[in-house]
């Protein structure tokens, strides 16, 4: 097999797939074949807290798509996460079935709870997997399009789009709380017991939600890198960088913006619809303003319009993350503050700039 | 149901502009046009007709609404009042930016706006006239149609060593002929070039003035220019605007003799030299 020439002129992008390909193999691996107490052996809780960080890999690699290669900064693309997580998470709960507290076979508990007699409209369907995959995609696609048509059509750009996006997850945010919007409040949805029938506990389940998120990765990065080498590729680069260039040029912006901005955003409910059962919750906080702003933060210290620097990123800082809320939990928006100001400052190009530099002089 | 996908107007191909009717030898009509900004009259009853493969010149002084006139022309800015018309049948101010420049009217930039990270070729692909479509735009190849067009522009900007080059590592000069390269790949009727020669030194210039003297006759072109000796190396026929109107119209040694012409707009740039 013969790999196209747009990949194969990718060599950072081969090095991830390569690098995801060795983490799909070999951490089941050192889970099932090592002992417990052997010092290299994996437990379930790394390997769900590394496949934790491929769904944010998989969001950040959707930020750069549309900041990265059109130039425009989506402040609210957690919100697509999030809806994509609510999705699936409303399967999740569906599956729970009569195993709830009040042990309601119709009902979700936090429905019971606020004494609902049957099932909103809206949740028609979620029982099915099928239906609820499908609304991974549909619900944050179809969000970001009609955002994007109204937005993109009224020649709303730069600072002015980046706000609104970020009013838009606020939005989402202060609905999604409110008990009477049927998404469970402020705990959201939660006590998941399985997905098709494994459980949501066994370490088996988990290791192969780790693999499908290493695997939507490369699915997500592969599709990404073969948009921006075609045409519309190109055509993406000369809106970043000179929107009305491409217009005269007979190029309709704001329909390829909204287009590119709906792909975008699937992919983004993508990665939080294999978050979901590996956290095991999904609350309104995953709306919150400052996760997309994290977001992007991940793809400028990674390295925008790159991709892999994108997924560099977004590893990096919230492995990060991870080690610093432990050690010193108020000191992590600090670090991350600072961490984007020293990246804009020193590094502008972003981390995967040092290995480009070195590959160039190598 | 695959011919349904190939022919979805992904970015945007109206249903195609009807072919320009240029039978009465005129190819753009202004007429009694005006915008006014924020009270201020940029363009005042300006009427101009192009004709069909002619090359205009328009000069005028800072200010005299040069650009503001082709953004009527190219539908970036809508008139208050008047008519523009591409032939007989193409009313432009009822279309929008990429249909005007669908109709077959190209424009170049007062700054020059090439796509810098893309290499010159890409430039000139991005361009093309046809690729436009879904299934042109999510292919990643050239066809050997598509490769010879644009091989034939590199020759014609005189950049066929330069294609795989950043047009962003590109000369001044270069980079205001790959943006005319780009006009030329979508195939106008009618190229508004503003200020092409801004910037370029006395030997680009002559290559330019070359270039756009083999454009005439094939295509319309209308040049906006301030170097006067540009000019008059090009256009028989020039144009003087004044405060969005214009001022007079004929050739140039005539108008420079013209004593209303020396006082707005020859003798005030003579005064600033
Ligand atoms: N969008 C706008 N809003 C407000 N005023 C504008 C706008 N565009 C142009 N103007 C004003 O209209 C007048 C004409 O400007 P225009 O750019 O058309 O002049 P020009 O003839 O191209 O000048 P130059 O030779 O300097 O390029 C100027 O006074 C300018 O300030
Ligand atoms: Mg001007």
């Amino acid at each position: 097999m013969r790999l196209p020439a747009w990949l194969l002129s990718d060599r950072a992008g081969l090095a991830l797939l390569t690098a995801l390909t060795v983490l799909a193999i070999g951490v089941p691996a050192l889970n099932l074949l090592l002992p417990t107490d052997h010092p290299l052996h994996l437990s379930a809780y790394t390997i769900t807290l590394i496949g934790k960080y491929l769904c944010y890999a998989l969001l950040a690699v959707s930020v750069d798509l549309v900041w990265g290669y059109m130039g425009i900064l989506s402040l609210g693309h957690a919100a697509f996460f999030a809806l994509g997580g609510y999705c699936f998470g409303m399967y999740l709960m569906r599956q729970i079935g009569a195993r709830g507290v009040y042990g309601n076979s119709e009902l979700p508990d936090f429905m019971v709870f606020l004494n609902w007699s049957e099932l909103p409209w809206y949740w028609y369907g979620f029982d099915q997997f099928w239906f609820a995959a499908l609304m991974v995609l549909i619900v944050p696609g179809l969000l970001a399009f009609v955002f994007g048509w109204f937005a993109f059509r009224s020649r709303v750009s730069g600072v002015y789009l980046s706000i609104i996006t970020q009013a838009l997850t606020y939005a989402l945010m202060l609905a999604f709380f409110r008990n009477e919007m049927g998404f469970g409040g402020n705990n959201g949805l939660t006590d998941f017991k399985e997905v098709l029938g494994f459980s949501l506990h066994a370490d088996g389940t988990r290791i192969v939600l780790f693999a499908l998120s290493a695997l939507a990765l490369a699915g997500g990065y592969l599709a990404c890198r073969w948009l921006v080498s075609t045409r519309l590729g190109r055509v993406l680069v000369a809106i970043r960088d000179s929107e009305d260039r491409a217009r005269f040029l007979g190029y309709r912006v704001e329909r390829v913006k909204a287009l590119v901005f709906t792909f975008s955003a699937m992919l983004a409910g993508v990665a939080g619809a294999l978050y979901v059962p590996q956290v095991g919750i999904i609350n309104p906080g995953e709306f919150a303003p400052l996760n997309s702003i994290e977001a992007v933060i991940w793809v400028a210290v990674g390295g925008r319009g790159t991709l892999v620097g994108a997924v560099v990123g977004a590893v990096l800082v919230n492995y990060a993350k991870t080690w610093l809320t432990g050690a010193l939990p108020e000191v992590w928006l600090f670090a991350l503050g600072g961490l984007f100001v020293a990246v804009t400052l020193l590094l502008p190009r972003g981390l995967i700039a040092l290995w480009r530099r070195r590959e160039a002089t190598a | 149901m695959s011919e349904l996908i190939s022919e979805f107007d992904a970015a945007g191909m109206h249903p195609l502009v009807e072919p320009v009717d240029a039978s009465h030898g005129i190819l753009l009509y202004l007429e009694d046009v005006s915008v006014t900004f924020d009270g201020f009259k940029a363009i005042d009853h300006l009427s101009l007709y192009i004709g069909d493969g002619e090359l205009r010149c328009i000069i005028g002084p800072n200010g005299a609404g040069k650009t503001t006139m082709m953004d009527i022309i190219t539908g970036k800015t809508k008139p208050d009042t008047g008519r523009v018309f591409f032939g007989q049948t193409i009313d432009l101010l009822k279309l929008d930016e990429p249909a005007i420049a669908r109709a077959g009217i190209g424009r170049k930039f007062q700054r020059p706006t090439v796509i810098e990270p893309l290499t010159v070729l890409e430039n000139l692909e991005l361009a093309m006239s046809g690729a436009k479509r879904l299934r042109g735009l999510l292919s990643t190849r050239l066809s050997k149609a598509e490769w010879e067009r644009i091989a034939a522009v590199l020759e014609r900007i005189g950049l066929s060593e330069h294609g795989d080059r950043p047009a962003g590592i590109l000369a001044h000069g270069q980079k205001q002929w790959l943006e005319i390269g780009m006009l030329l790949m979508q195939e106008p009727r009618l190229l508004l070039v503003d200020e092409p020669v801004a910037g370029m030194t006395p030997a680009e210039m002559e290559r330019t003035a070359e270039l756009l003297k083999s454009l005439a006759g094939e295509h319309s072109v209308v040049v906006v220019e301030h170097d006067m000796g540009f000019v008059r190396s090009i256009a028989d026929k020039v144009t003087v605007l004044h405060q969005g109107r214009v001022l007079a119209e004929g050739r140039l040694d005539e108008l420079q003799t013209d004593p209303t012409v020396i006082e707005v707009y020859l003798g005030v740039s003579d005064a600033q030299h």
